[in-house]
């Protein structure tokens, strides 16, 4: 009975010891806080201090862009782009619902993938950041000295706009290439029709030098296959963008499995001044189509969508030299040029291996005519050819690769979940980390231009799980901030991202934050409908309902009564705030309004659209805490019957406005 | 007219130029969400700020303990001083060239008069400023009174408020200072 008792004890207590070490060993693979001494003195920006760089994150399915600190992770500022925000009033204003205008309508969505800086000579300037809207294919542009969203252009002939925007050295182009080919044009016509029916599209559009301003200069049909990422040339690869492209099988259903089966699929490199060359000589057709190309008049703060009805299509079997196929093995994800502009990166997603393909091997393939086939006129060059190198078994999954200037490459691996660090040229692996979970794109300030400041790199990983307190089953998503200063990488940070940063883009705060505009002068304001001072108030009934002609200035709203509007009219309030100091705008919400507020900023007007449902006096208030008296900051507007006789007036204590 | 006191006159009348150029005075106001501070410049005939807002946002401060607005549309002096400044300097140019002690003398007493009178007018539009509060003003604090420091610091409410000369104002001392040694210069004359 004893050594019963004494074997019962010693496996208790072996499985406890086995419990314990288990228990050990999870904790030894994250990183424990005894790691973290050198760590958090590196990313501790003091109150008051700015961090080095801004990061640019996009925010995936929620439409908008988010704005970062680094090395700090402080989230700064969520600009709206493709989806309303009812916060500032964006896609609810009347100025700014042009920019969601599209062929199909009003589109208050987007899912928002890759966020990419203005360039010039290959450094981003800090002067726009562009996103595409990958569901109803369009291209944001955001204005960095008021990080507003300032224009949207729609692409048409397009699904899924996926490897884009993706700029050209020196702002010359942004490109747009089909993830989901489609009909073009559009018709009616069974998916099972897809080997023959289907294209995709290279939209290039151009970026005006001064205004920034998009238009759509040539678009390029193209086999239908799924256009997923690319990355314009630099240096002496200037003048070529690369796509990657997967389902070169050309499946139209269970793509998982039916995409997947052929051993390579292409990167295609796209002579971009070749395309210019044939536009010159008239060498395009010219394709109706419909799209919108919407922007904000930048002295009214007013956006308008305009009808734009065709656009000019190249045909590469018409163009000869125009594309390349560069074969890549396994559906390859990302591609990515070195900062030399000499190497071309293809991370085959399904791939043991990491393929690197040079330039200058590909320019003397071509001059030796080294084809393997033609796929509808475009010249598939022989993968021995073209190859520099391969990385060899770095991990599994490989997605993305920037660079930090010193000849290092790092490559983002998901299913693995690390990101790799290895040389360029030698292709040897020098170091890898992991990354909590499941990392997607990675980002290094200006790593994808000639000269990234190669300090910190930020992995965006798609699975959060333990890392964050948890807030049911819904989760932030989850970055993680690596130190790449050293020879060995080092996990510095985590911190919770804004719907699903799929890629991002980082500059040194000094080349954006001196341009940070702080007002609007009210001199400039050129709203149609603004007022430059209270004595300019006024309420105007015109034909289409009552225009409340309103200014804000701490702390009252002017006018601040209004009566003799009548049940079933619309009520435009246009409301200037006169504020001229930094940090000063003010809100403005209705009881009962069906859209949102308005945030006004210094300087500017936004218009409100508000119909008189129901008789009764409705509160009005500023919503944005400005001042002492902020609380204070209300006023009321009286709807009467349609019958009634109340005259249309409007007050600010004994003062009265004009009415007509 | 000594030779001595000829120059020193030339240089007192010369030196008010200065105040075309530069403020008289400055006035600035801390605060910690201010963090850039908040400047005001009083020159002979105008008051600006560090940024061409500056007036409208002391205004809107100001509004809250009822401070009359600083408009300087209705200030007259900045109508009138430049033209007493003008005159001055060229009487004082006059009476070089006439070279006569007694006018010197005269013109001398005059400036230094003119001086006094208009820091004492300065004064007392602070001391309006800071006084004359409008009795439904949000804020009251009894006892407060709101007149800026003539010189130096001085607490107001939250706001930490500094007064000083600027160059304009220096350039008028230095004009009173030289100009009154010529009363060294030629009575030691007369004596001799």
């Amino acid at each position: 009975m004893k050594k019963v008792y004494q074997w019962f004890l010693a496996i208790i207590a072996t499985s406890a010891l086995i419990t314990a070490c288990g228990d050990g060993d999870s904790k030894s693979k994250k990183s424990t806080a005894s790691n973290f001494n050198d760590a958090a003195s590196k990313v501790y920006v003091a109150p008051g201090e700015h961090d080095e760089f801004y990061a640019f994150m996009s925010g995936g399915f929620s439409g908008q862009l988010t704005v970062y600190g680094l090395p700090s992770g402080r989230l700064f500022r969520r600009i709206p782009v493709f989806s309303q925000d009812g916060e500032k009033g964006y896609g609810y204003s009347e100025e700014s619902k042009p920019l969601l205008e599209t062929s199909y309508g009003f589109v208050p969505w987007d899912d928002s993938h890759h966020p990419e800086l203005s360039q010039t000579d290959g450094t981003p300037d800090g002067r726009w950041i562009f996103i595409n809207g990958n569901n109803t294919p369009r291209i944001a542009r955001i204005d960095l000295t008021t990080f507003e969203t300032v224009e949207i252009l729609e692409i048409p002939n397009s699904g899924g706009n996926h490897s884009s925007p993706f700029i050209t050295e020196n702002s010359e182009y942004l490109v747009a290439g089909t993830r989901f080919s489609v009909p073009i044009p559009q018709k009616d016509v069974s998916i099972e029709d897809y080997k023959n029916s289907f294209q995709g599209s290279l939209t290039f559009v151009s970026v005006e030098k001064e205004s920034g301003d998009m238009d759509i200069a040539f678009q390029i049909l193209v086999p239908g296959f799924d256009y997923d990422l690319a990355h314009s040339g630099k240096g002496p690869s200037h003048g070529w963008t690369f796509f990657t492209c997967y389902n070169t099988e050309q499946a139209n259903t269970m793509l998982e499995a039916e995409a997947s089966q052929n051993d390579k699929d292409f990167i295609a490199a796209v002579n971009w001044k070749k395309a210019e060359e044939y536009i010159a000589a008239g060498n395009f057709t010219e394709m109706p189509a419909d799209y919108r190309d919407n922007s904000v008049d930048h002295s009214t703060q007013i956006a308008t969508s305009k009808k734009m009805t065709s656009v000019r299509v190249l045909n590469p079997a018409e163009c000869p030299g125009l594309i390349y196929y560069l074969p890549t093995p396994k559906s390859p994800h990302g591609v990515d040029v070195d900062p030399t502009g000499e190497y071309i990166v293809g991370a085959g997603k399904l791939s043991a291996d990491l393929t690197v393909h040079s330039f200058s091997n590909m320019m003397k393939a071509i001059d030796a005519k080294d084809f393997e086939k033609e796929i509808d006129g475009i010249p598939v060059l022989k993968y021995e050819s073209v190859v520099a190198g391969v990385v060899k078994q770095p991990g599994l999954g490989p997605l993305h690769t920037e660079f930090d200037g010193q000849g290092n490459a790092y490559t983002s691996f998901f299913i693995s979940s690390e990101v790799v660090k290895w040389k360029v040229g030698t292709w040897e692996v020098l170091d890898r980390i992991p990354t909590y979970y499941s990392i997607g794109h990675l980002m290094i300030p200006g790593g994808d231009s000639k000269n990234p400041w190669g300090k910190y790199l930020v992995a965006l990983n798609k699975i959060t799980k333990d890392r964050y307190l948890p807030t049911g089953p819904e989760l932030a998503h989850s970055a993680q901030l690596i130190d790449i200063s050293g020879e060995k990488m080092q996990m510095l940070l985590d911190f919770p991202t804004d719907g699903e940063p799929h890629y991002a883009q980082g500059i040194a705060a000094d080349v954006v934050a001196p341009n940070s505009v702080k007002i609007f002068r009210l001199e400039d304001n050129k709203h149609p409908r603004a007022v430059k001072s209270e004595s300019e108030a006024r309420v105007v009934r015109e034909a289409d309902g009552v225009h409340v002609y309103m200014s804000s200035i701490r702390s009252h709203f002017a006018p601040d009564n209004i009566e003799g509007i009548k049940q079933g009219e619309t009520v435009w309030f246009h409301v200037t705030n006169l504020e001229q100091d930094w940090d000063t705008p003010h809100g403005f919400a209705v009881m009962g309004a069906n859209n949102a507020e308005l945030l006004i900023m210094p300087g500017a007007t936004r218009t409100l659209k508000w119909v008189a449902n129901k008789v009764g006096v409705y509160p009005f208030y500023c919503t944005d805490f400005c001042s002492a008296l902020h609380q204070e900051m209300q006023g009321y507007m009286r709807v009467s019957p349609a019958s009634a006789n109340v005259p249309l007036t409007a007050t600010l204590g004994g003062r009265s406005f004009d009415t007509q | 007219m000594e030779t001595r006191s000829r120059y020193l006159l030339i240089f007192s009348s010369l030196i008010l130029f200065v105040v075309y150029f530069f403020p008289l005075w400055w006035i600035s106001l801390e605060a910690p969400q201010y963090p850039e501070g908040i400047k005001m410049y009083i020159w002979v005939n105008q008051i600006t700020g560090e940024s061409e807002n500056t007036i409208q946002n002391i205004n809107i401060l100001n509004h809250y303990i009822g401070m009359q607005y600083i408009e300087p549309d209705s200030i007259p002096e900045l109508t009138y001083f430049p033209w007493v400044i003008a005159a001055l300097i060229g009487t004082g140019l006059l009476v070089a060239l006439l070279n006569n002690s007694k006018m010197a003398l005269v013109w001398v007493s005059l400036l230094t008069i003119l001086s006094i009178l208009g820091l004492y007018d300065f004064y007392m539009w602070e001391y309006n400023y800071g006084h004359n509060l409008d009795p439904k003003a949000p804020i009251q604090v009894e006892g407060q009174a709101y007149q800026p420091p003539f010189l130096g610091t001085k607490w107001l409410l939250n706001f930490k408020a500094t007064s000083w000369p600027h160059l304009g104002g220096l350039a008028l001392f230095l004009s009173v200072i030289f100009g009154n040694l010529l009363w060294f210069t030629e009575l030691r004359k007369k004596k001799a």
